[in-house]
């Protein structure tokens, strides 16, 4: 069995609110929104993790603290086994190189003002990997790779010139170029038009096998999640809900949140009927989440219990786990 | 027929700008009928939106319609002058957006923006009628009345979006242009969202344009579905044939390269290429560069509509 790559332990993310003069005076209570709030995962070499929620769920503050562009207010992250906070400024330089992201949005995280060449070879640059001429192949060949050809012609255009779909090509270009064996993808199709799409899937899922790259795909998105991801971990209000392998997820969905957010999913079927009735309301406010299982304003299974605990990740299968003492005692039963 | 509440003829979009002319749409007939859903599909720069605006004439300079007509309910709004548009605009036919934030004001308390509309189009409502009016548009949205005192940012996503297709019904027309309606809502919401919009259609006896690049929402909502690409008509047909029997190439590779969570179909088959340049189409079918199956007459000719299966499908093949 392939050895974890990542490890999350207990991570928490509270984000202050800015306090005035009358708050501080009068010693309010000081608030903060809770983004994430106390997340457990490993990823194993070689894997995809998705990592699914709504927005406000604290899926991309978790994707953003794992390679501490975020500094946690609490927990630990470790990488083949040793905590990111305990490298030094140089070691965690060096690190980088090792771990990169994508970003969604092609627009705005590409330099207008950079040749698409120069974007891909800045990381080499940054880390002083290999001499100018060096980086130059180097970054040709990873063009090629990513399906940017003629590479040739390509290096010298900037992002404007570029298609939505050739942009996130760059993009992802830019992020192996290093040689990572771990990437973040924060919903690196979400800005694509449909019919690019599949092709920038398709391109992540080649360039994973040869390039033996490990993932944490971040997306609002189950659909996709299908036809790239091994596991996947549902986020709500800044929890795990339930995380466990992708089809045992899909077909058999424990949590109650799970279940409505696959059934909430739109099937391109005319033809198709919902099984379970949309639950009403929306995900609510992170400052003061409700008290118990995050949940339970909104979950037609809720019991008084529900209210009063706080619901642990329960094992209900081969490394499947539940945050739903409801259903969990049910499937034991 | 009588029960045709819009006659789109050949219409012509074109945005002259400093690099030639976008032909956003390029030459769309279509006819809606009283009552139903009409789905239009296509991807960014498709030109399905420039559709959309330009039924209530909305569209932004340079944009102008370059020729064509657009019939609703007989008379020509191609041809009207700007004073009777606005007669139209709201009134008869009305549309919301994308992104509910940035259409309501933040400045007003929703109530008030509800009282606004009303006494803007229909003179001498008062005040105390106008809010009546509106605390049972709110029932029928499924919010409770005492919200209209609130403003914009106090509410979520998902209720300002119900507020934007309350302000857009609160007038009652008969035709809804829906541009991206639930593009920047979550699933969950815009399922629920979606499940309201078809309540409305039967209450209001609504006929509706859903604009949308989500195959997966017209699906569940149209009766009809109309497919664009590059400015041009692929194919219309009623909703299921266009899921299950898709005639045009461009819809059969679009559906092929979308994901379904409930099929078991293992991956993807992407389409090769990216959307046309509309500035300097290609030739003949603007679809022919990506075409798996382009034939010769593809390069030279633009398809015109034939007809095939009770679909009307623009494609050589079924010549």
């Amino acid at each position: 069995m392939a050895e974890d790559l990542i490890t999350v332990k207990e991570l928490k993310m509270h984000f202050p609110l800015q306090k005035g003069l009358l708050d501080n005076l009068l010693a309010r209570e000081k608030l903060s929104v809770r983004a994430v709030d106390g997340v457990s995962f490993s990823i194993k070499k070689g894997e995809v993790l998705g990592l699914v929620g709504e927005s406000g769920s604290g899926k991309t503050t978790t994707g953003r603290m794992i390679l501490k562009l975020l500094e946690p207010t609490s927990g630990e992250v470790f990488y083949n086994g040793r905590s990111i906070f305990s490298y030094s400024k140089n070691e965690m330089e060096k690190l980088r190189e090792k771990m990169q992201i994508i970003f969604q949005d092609p627009y705005a995280s590409l330099s207008p003002r950079m040749s698409i060449g120069k974007a891909i070879s800045h990381p080499l640059k940054i880390h002083a990997l290999y001499d100018k001429q060096e980086a130059k192949q180097v970054c040709l060949a990873m063009m090629e790779k990513v399906g940017l050809s003629p590479a040739s012609f390509l290096y010298k255009k900037y992002p404007h010139q570029l298609s939505g779909g050739q942009r996130q090509r760059v993009v992802i270009a830019r992020a192996l170029v290093t040689r990572p064996d771990f990437v973040v993808a924060d919903e690196p199709i979400a800005m694509a038009d449909v019919s690019v799409r599949a092709m920038i899937l398709e391109l992540m899922i080649k360039l994973k096998k040869e390039f033996d790259l490990t993932y944490l795909f971040i997306t609002h998105d189950l659909a996709t999640c299908k036809y790239i991801c091994d596991r996947l971990a549902i986020m709500y209000l800044g929890r795990i809900v339930e995380i466990g392998p992708l089809a045992e997820v899909f077909k058999n969905p424990v949590h109650p949140y799970t279940a409505t957010l696959l059934d909430a999913v739109p099937v391109p079927d005319p033809t198709y009927k919902r099984t379970h009735p949309i639950p009403k309301g929306e995900i609510p406010s992170a400052i003061n989440p409700p008290p118990g299982c995050r949940f339970n304003p909104r979950c037609n299974l809720a019991e008084k219990s529900c209210r009063e605990h706080d619901p642990e990740l329960a094992r209900v299968g081969e490394d499947h786990f539940v945050a739903c003492p409801v259903m969990s005692t049910r499937l034991r039963s | 027929m009588n029960n045709i509440i819009l006659d789109i003829q050949d219409l012509k979009v074109q945005f002259p700008i400093n690099i030639g002319t976008v032909r956003a749409v390029d030459g769309v007939s279509l006819k809606l009928k009283q009552g139903e859903v009409m789905g239009l599909v296509g991807e960014s720069g498709c030109g399905k939106s420039t559709l959309g605006f330009s039924i209530l004439r909305l569209l932004r300079t340079p944009g102008r319609i370059a020729s064509g007509r657009i019939f609703y309910h007989g008379r020509d709004i191609v041809g009207m002058s700007e004073k009777e548009v606005l007669k139209l605009r709201g009134r008869r036919i009305a549309m919301i957006f994308q992104d509910p934030l940035t259409s309501l004001n933040p400045l007003f308390s929703v109530g008030r923006q509800f009282v606004e509309t009303l006494q803007t189009h229909e003179k001498g409502i008062n005040k105390k009628e106008a809010i009546a009016r509106a605390e049972s548009m709110l029932e029928s949205l499924g919010i409770s009345k005492e919200r209209l005192q609130e403003f914009p940012h106090q509410m979520s996503g998902g209720m300002r979006q119900r507020i934007m297709i309350g302000m857009g019904l609160i007038l009652n027309p008969d035709l809804l242009i829906a541009d991206e309606p639930t593009t920047s809502l979550d699933v969950i919401v815009e399922a629920q969202f979606l499940d309201l919009l078809a309540d409305l259609c039967r209450k209001f006896n609504l006929t509706i344009i859903l604009i949308t690049h989500n195959l997966g929402n017209v699906a569940q909502l149209a009766d009809r579905i109309t497919v664009m690409y590059g400015g041009t008509l692929a194919e219309v047909g009623p909703a299921g044939d266009i899921f299950h029997t898709p005639l045009h190439p461009y819809t059969q590779g679009l559906l092929a390269s979308i994901p379904n969570i409930k099929l078991d179909q293992p991956e993807l088959t992407p389409m090769e290429g990216s959307p046309p340049d509309l500035v300097n189409p290609p030739s003949g079918c603007v679809f022919h560069p990506r075409c798996p199956q382009a034939m010769e007459i593809c390069t030279r000719q633009r398809p015109p509509a034939f007809q095939k299966n009770g679909h009307q499908v623009n494609c050589w093949l079924y010549r």
